[in-house]
């Protein structure tokens, strides 16, 4: 009986985690990887628009949607099918974006043309356009839904925009070439990684002042090689980790203390993170050397070295 | 008589050409550039906007961001020439871009000696004006013959090329090239192991198959540095040489601030759009242009002040840090008020490396292992 129990919560636990399946766009190949989680293996290679960079799910999983930055769409792919169903109008050069809390607007970062586009992905229509610093780059919404902000990477600003209006409610100047900006799950503080300033940025969001300014030290690494771009919050909110670019490191970070406690050796360039729904693994991409570190993130090691495509960019992750 | 009212008086009082509020004012001085006189057929005459164009994008740049902090950026061309220094403080101007010839850029250096005037060298590569004949008002965004042929050197030896010929060219600025080479050989561990002058005076074109590898048939060397800023000969050295050997210098390997080819740390975009603005690719003096104009800007937002003696004092800080697209921010050295920045290593159709290549160490930062240190530089005005 007890073998029975444990065959069969092993085939249900299988069962889910096998169906965990991560998307990473390969920026200089055109296409995305498609990897099976659980064996940690590239399950399929997808051909989509020229030059993916951010992706991201909607709240169903059921649709991916793809910045093609160079063919100046956005993609949506069907996750079960792996098709490509229809092209959201997007503004020039999209690079990154972020799902509004209600799962129908997109927000659009687009880079060439300096401003954030948002589009109905039900009505697949622009519905707005705010004018933004040079080179808009990252883009977070507050969880209650009412504040979008954006990173603009050369005028090196966070600016806030109401999330109905499109009004520019404040700005707030952060280090050099602010690459990815991230709430809190309370809303409470907004995170900024500066890719050159070599910084993370942490402001409250109520006042939309700089609070604290996290800097990084790794023995053997150069100073100006510590180059945050993505960041990921734990799946309780205790943790953030931010990927560290040529620095090869991810850094952990105690939320509460605002602490770095680890630093993980990753790949090459480690550009962006995204957490599997269960919280357990965290996937980094490495973009010189053309894989995804799959990392646990309890013990905070890796544990699987997974080759994708050429320069791989953006990762998320479906149940 | 209240403060506002006061103010307000004193608003009316200001004459009508006086600077709009949170304005700044840049000035572009340049000369029509000198035609090589042996260019390339490749090679049209040089843009007219040849600088100029860098300056108007980052002028662009600036309001874009300026808007959000009330401060706007307008560029106000002149003439270089006689009583400019006069011009400018008139029109209560305090930062001018220049790609102007060395004697003439220490004219209106001296001539705006006491005005306040920050001057920004984006056009001439001598050694001299940051060492000797430097002065407190020039900041240099164009890199020094001294960091270009260091860099150069660094990726050479690198690589274990060590072994150096050299081919001086005619020019006078190919001595000056050929004592920045010669110098850097020596900082790095290169050793120059054969040197002649270029004394062909026949079309190098046609006539280098020959003269080339006749020139380099009994040295024993790893590389051919050529000194040829005129473009005498050196496009026609590569394959040319007797022995199989590569070419580097003016021509072939080279070090610039800036590369068509160069797409890495967001350099993509900053190609992009200033081919959307300019219809052709940005040379270096377009990207020199284009710090120096960013620098203002980016000084004036850090100093939250549109106040030119804040903007000037905040440009020269140990602090300021202007990112330029090459992974790494960029500042103006204290000692000779040239920007140290990384450089870009690489031939016509590929940026190869950059420069500070791992390795070549510094107390402070690797970057100054490029043109002269403080401690060995010889500007004393400061």
């Amino acid at each position: 009986m007890r073998v029975a129990l444990t065959v069969a919560a092993a085939i249900f636990w299988g069962g889910t985690a096998a169906a965990q399946t991560a998307f990473v766009s390969n920026e200089k190949d055109d296409s995305i990887s498609v990897i099976d989680v659980k064996a940690m293996t590239v399950a399929n290679t997808v051909k989509v628009g020229r030059r993916p960079r951010g992706i991201t799910l909607s709240p169903d999983f059921k649709h991916l949607y793809i910045c093609a930055s160079d063919s100046d769409a956005i993609q949506v792919m069907d996750t079960a099918t792996l098709k490509v169903l229809h092209d959201l109008p997007s503004g020039e050069d999209p690079e990154q974006f972020v799902l509004h809390p209600d799962g129908v607007r997109l927000y659009v970062a687009n880079e060439d043309g300096n401003v954030v586009t948002v589009i109905d992905t039900r009505t697949r229509r622009v519905i707005g356009q705010a004018d933004v610093g040079i080179e808009p780059e990252g883009m977070a919404a507050s969880p209650d839904g009412r504040v979008v902000v954006n990173t603009s990477e050369t005028t090196n600003m966070a600016h806030w925009l109401d999330a109905d209006s499109l009004a520019l409610i404040d700005n707030t100047p952060v280090g050099a070439r602010p690459r990815h900006a991230a709430f809190e799950a309370s809303g409470r503080r907004l995170w900024v990684t500066a890719e050159i300033g070599g910084t993370v940025h942490v402001i409250d969001a109520a006042s939309r002042a700089e609070r604290h300014v996290l800097s990084f030290a790794i023995p053997g690494v150069p100073k100006d090689k510590i180059q945050p771009v993505g960041l990921k919050f734990s799946a309780d909110g205790r943790l953030a980790f931010v990927a560290l670019g040529p620095a090869n490191h991810v850094a952990v970070i105690d939320v509460q203390s605002l602490k770095v406690v680890k630093y993980i050796l990753v790949g090459r360039r480690v550009w962006h993170l995204e957490l599997t729904p269960d919280g357990a693994r965290l996937l980094a991409t490495n973009g010189i050397s053309g894989d995804v570190s799959v990392i646990d993130a309890r013990t905070l090691a890796v544990v699987k070295t997974i080759a994708v495509g050429r320069y791989p960019w953006g990762v998320a992750v479906k149940p | 008589m209240s403060r506002l009212s006061f103010l307000m008086a004193l608003v009316l009082l200001l004459p009508p050409s006086a600077v709009r509020a949170g304005e700044i004012r840049i000035a572009w001085l340049s000369m029509p550039a000198a035609v090589g006189r042996a260019p390339s057929v490749l090679d049209g005459p040089p843009p007219r906007d040849l600088g100029l164009a860098g300056l108007r994008l980052a002028l662009a740049d600036n309001n874009a961001g300026g808007r959000f902090v009330g401060q706007s950026f307008r560029l106000a061309e002149m003439e270089p020439g006689a009583g400019v220094a006069e011009r400018l403080a008139k029109e209560g101007i305090r930062f001018a871009v220049a790609d102007l010839p060395a004697a003439e850029l220490l004219r209106l250096a001296d001539a705006a000696r006491d005005s306040g005037l920050v001057l920004i060298n984006a056009g001439a590569e001598d050694d001299i004006l940051r060492e000797a004949e430097c002065r407190a008002n020039l900041l240099h965004t164009v890199p020094s013959r001294a960091m270009q042929a260091d860099a150069l050197a660094q990726v050479l030896v690198r690589r274990n090329w060590k072994k150096w010929a050299m081919l001086v060219g005619p020019a006078p600025e190919d001595q000056a090239r050929a004592a920045a080479i010669r110098r850097a050989a020596r900082k790095f561990g290169a050793r120059i192991v054969a040197e002649r002058p270029w004394t062909y005076t026949r079309d190098a074109q046609r006539g280098a198959e020959g003269e080339v590898a006749a020139v380099t048939r009994d040295w024993s060397y790893d590389v051919l540095m050529v000194a040829d800023e005129t473009n005498e000969f050196g496009d026609t050295a590569p394959f040319n040489t007797f022995d199989p050997r590569p070419v580097a210098g003016t021509q072939g390997l080279a070090a610039t601030a800036w590369h068509p080819a160069h797409d890495q740390w967001g350099a993509a975009q900053a190609q992009s759009r200033f081919r959307a603005q300019a219809g052709r690719a940005m040379a270096e003096k377009d990207f020199a242009a284009w710090v120096a104009g960013r620098a203002v800007g980016e000084a004036a937002m850090r100093a939250r002040s549109v106040e030119p003696s804040r903007i000037a004092a905040m440009l020269r800080s140990p602090d300021f840090a202007l990112p330029v697209y090459k992974g790494r921010t960029a500042g103006f050295r204290s000692w000779d008020g040239q920007l140290r920045q990384p450089m870009l290593v690489g031939w016509a159709r590929n940026v190869v490396t950059t420069a500070p290549q791992e390795g070549f160490l510094h107390p402070v930062t690797d970057l100054d292992t490029l043109g002269t240190d403080k401690g060995e530089n010889a500007c004393v005005s400061r």
